[in-house]
């Protein structure tokens, strides 16, 4: 059975409230959202495996701190889209803005359009996967997880990185500190696969190459000095 | 020649010293290059790094110890001690929050990772907090069940690395605290050396084990007061706006930055001044950014008084806070409550002169021991080391971090009796007087015996 909720006639509140108290046995499976017009923290901090579809577009942070609802937004989304997700799914029909899955935790990112500057910064083990383009200083300090991308990466990707890995299609304008390009091994292949699939998108995972950390800044350095 | 105006015989070479001697100059120290400037010149030619340590600015900068209180007169009159009632509760998060934190004295404690400190020192911390009727606050690592379970109030912070945070412990905590600065590194992100990133720390901040870690200093997913009024909105949705939300700042630009935190729906302040500590930083930042304590809370009230805000937004002063007279100074100039961190590991047994054998076996002495990165810490406390860590013993910690802030409390109580106040919250910049010209332009009180405040004409 399918709810809705229409954010402008019964406001940000009632919805969250009403999602966030859904649980895990609940009947309500499913909801969708209409009017979001752009609002602010739209879907924040569920915790039920629960669908929500939001039907337009999003303000900042939209599916924040998510824990295992799946969210769907049919439209494009502001900054900070499934900011520190912990698990769950959150998909972008269109472009979503900067700092997407900025901090995640865990669960999976999925942009069908492109994604804006600073995409995965911070991120602790989220997965994304973007089928377009990403925006400049991308996966910066990134520390775990997945982030995928089909199309092309910005300046300074992975600046900074740890131990998250990066798989870009596409051109990388610029590789950002301590950022180099690694092997493609068979287990790399078999990830990418895996993740590509989740995604439900189609491409080649031979095609891609794989950045990581050249783990030089790891332990400080008077010799790095110009990169720290 | 040497022969002709001396005598046959050859001085003695002890007389020759001494004359020499009366007639050289001491030997004189620059005041420029002492000694301590030139062993730090010396250190970084040797070692090539800046200097890192814990704690806040060791330099002298105008404190509360450079004010009075005046205590009452003919135009006023004292309370009695220990018979007429003199309150020290305080409510913290009144502006937006469902669930304001109320506390029974005005003193809470500060942010502290776990990671910069052991566990058994958490919970010391917790414990002495709550027996105490106060909060006790995490830091950059995430919340750890032993301060959880042994904090009866617990303020969650919310920082720019966002490690271990998760809407579970968002959801448990009593506040959150959005980290946007502090005031040993006004503008700086943390930092904990590979030395103290135990396998615990580094799974709890998913880093690698071991790594020298700096921590971001911007936060990831919002820039400027526009942003962050949109983030506390997400905040308060995702905790259905029960918790009271504090912006912690440096002490920087204080009315601005109040002015700022109020109007992106803070619901308490914590502005800390340079005195305030830190786990780890350049030492260089430490002594070099941000301004005294002193010199914030005027300006911080200010702002909240031109909003109609004073009092509404709470306002908590932390920074070289050591006792009860320091409460109430902090509190007369208008903050609503204080914050203690140093204070706290001191009352728990840090730099306690116990352990001198081992502080000078590290090359330092009890009192001036500050390198709390190295996780080498004689008293357990800024450790991730087992056989270092259990040398605290987290009950009687936390029994001494109660007696400690029971009698700073006693002591606030007895300043403001003495001054006619039958709450520490009535005390007011009028009891107050300056000892020195810059703390009166700094408190924006009197210079003792005049009616001269600095700035504010005659």
């Amino acid at each position: 059975m399918m709810t809705t909720i229409d954010l402008t006639e019964q406001g940000l509140r009632y919805l969250n409230e009403t999602l966030q108290q859904q649980s895990a046995g609940t009947n309500q499976q499913d909801w969708t959202i209409i009017n979001p017009r752009g609002s602010h923290a739209i879907a924040v901090g569920l915790d039920a495996p629960i669908q929500v579809t939001v039907n337009g577009s999003t303000g900042y942070y939209c599916g924040g701190m998510n824990k295992q609802a799946t969210i769907m937004v049919k439209g494009s989304a502001g900054p900070g889209v499934a900011e520190n997700m912990t698990s769950g799914m959150v998909v972008v029909e269109g472009d979503a803005s900067q700092y997407a899955g900025a901090t995640g935790h865990g669960g999976t990112l999925v942009i069908r359009g492109n994604a804006a500057s600073r995409c995965g910064i911070s991120m602790k083990g989220i997965d994304i996967i973007v089928a377009g383009n990403i925006g400049h200083m991308s996966a910066f300090m990134a520390q775990k997880g997945n982030l995928v991308v089909l199309g092309d990466a910005g300046e300074a990707l992975g600046d900074s990185l740890y131990e998250a890995r990066l798989y870009v299609r596409g051109s990388v304008k610029s590789l950002g500190a301590d950022c180099i390009e690694k092997d493609m091994k068979d287990e790399h292949i078999k990830q990418l696969a895996e993740l590509l699939e989740r995604a439900d998108m189609d491409a080649d995972p031979a095609s891609f190459r794989r950045y990581g950390s050249a783990r030089q800044l790891y332990h400080f350095d008077v010799d790095n000095v110009s990169a720290y | 020649m040497t022969d002709q105006n001396h005598p046959q015989t050859e001085p003695k070479p002890e007389s020759h010293v001494e004359s020499r001697a009366k007639s050289q100059t001491e030997p004189v120290q620059s005041a420029t290059f002492t000694k301590a400037v030139n062993a730090e010149i010396r250190r970084a030619a040797d070692m090539g790094i800046y200097d890192i340590r814990g704690g806040g600015a060791k330099r002298s900068v105008p404190h509360f110890d450079d004010l009075l209180f005046l205590g009452a007169s003919i135009s006023r009159y004292p309370l009695e001690g220990y018979r007429e009632k003199c309150a020290t509760n305080v409510t913290l998060g009144t502006r937006f929050a469902k669930n304001p934190i109320k506390l029974d004295i005005p003193i809470t404690i500060a942010g502290m990772s776990f990671g910069a400190l052991s566990g058994a020192a958490k919970e010391g911390l917790g414990r002495g907090a709550t027996a105490a009727g106060t909060s006790t606050t995490t830091g950059d690592g995430g919340m750890t069940e032993e301060e959880r379970g042994h904090s009866d109030k617990l303020v969650y912070q919310y920082l720019p690395s966002r490690y271990g945070m998760n809407p579970d412990d968002l959801r448990r905590a009593d506040a959150i605290e959005v980290v946007v600065g502090q005031g040993a590194k006004p503008g700086g992100g943390g930092m904990l050396l590979g030395q103290k990133i135990s396998d615990r720390v580094a799974d709890m901040r998913d880093l690698p084990a071991g790594i020298d870690q700096r921590s971001a200093c911007r936060h990831p997913d919002w820039t400027g007061p526009d942003d962050l009024e949109i983030k506390i909105l997400e905040l308060r949705e995702i905790t259905g706006w029960e918790k009271p939300i504090y912006i912690k700042v440096g002490g920087a630009r204080p009315y601005f930055d109040t002015a700022l935190a109020v109007k992106a729906g803070a619901d308490v302040v914590v502005l800390d001044g340079m005195q305030g500590g830190t786990a780890a930083t350049q030492d260089v930042f430490i002594e070099h950014v941000g301004i005294p304590t002193l010199a914030c809370i005027r300006p911080a009230v200010k702002a909240l008084q031109e909003l109609g805000m004073h009092r509404k937004v709470q306002l908590v002063v932390s920074g070289g806070i050591r006792n009860g007279a320091d409460v109430a100074k902090a509190l007369a100039l208008g903050a609503d409550a204080v914050s203690i961190g140093t204070a706290a590991l001191i009352a728990m047994g840090d730099n306690d002169p116990k352990w001198e054998d081992d502080y000078q076996k590290l090359g330092t002495t009890a009192g001036a021991y500050d390198d709390w990165h190295e996780g080498r810490d004689p008293a357990g406390i800024t450790t991730q080391d087992p056989e270092l860590a259990a040398r605290l013993d987290p009950l009687l910690a936390g029994k001494r971090l109660a007696n400690y802030l029971k009698v700073m409390t006693l002591e606030a109580q007895t300043i403001a009796r003495a001054c006619g106040k039958s709450h520490v919250h009535n005390l007011e910049p009028e009891d107050l007087c300056a000892l020195t010209i810059e703390a009166a332009a700094m408190a924006r009180v009197p210079l003792a015996g005049t009616d001269w405040i600095p700035g504010k004409g005659i």
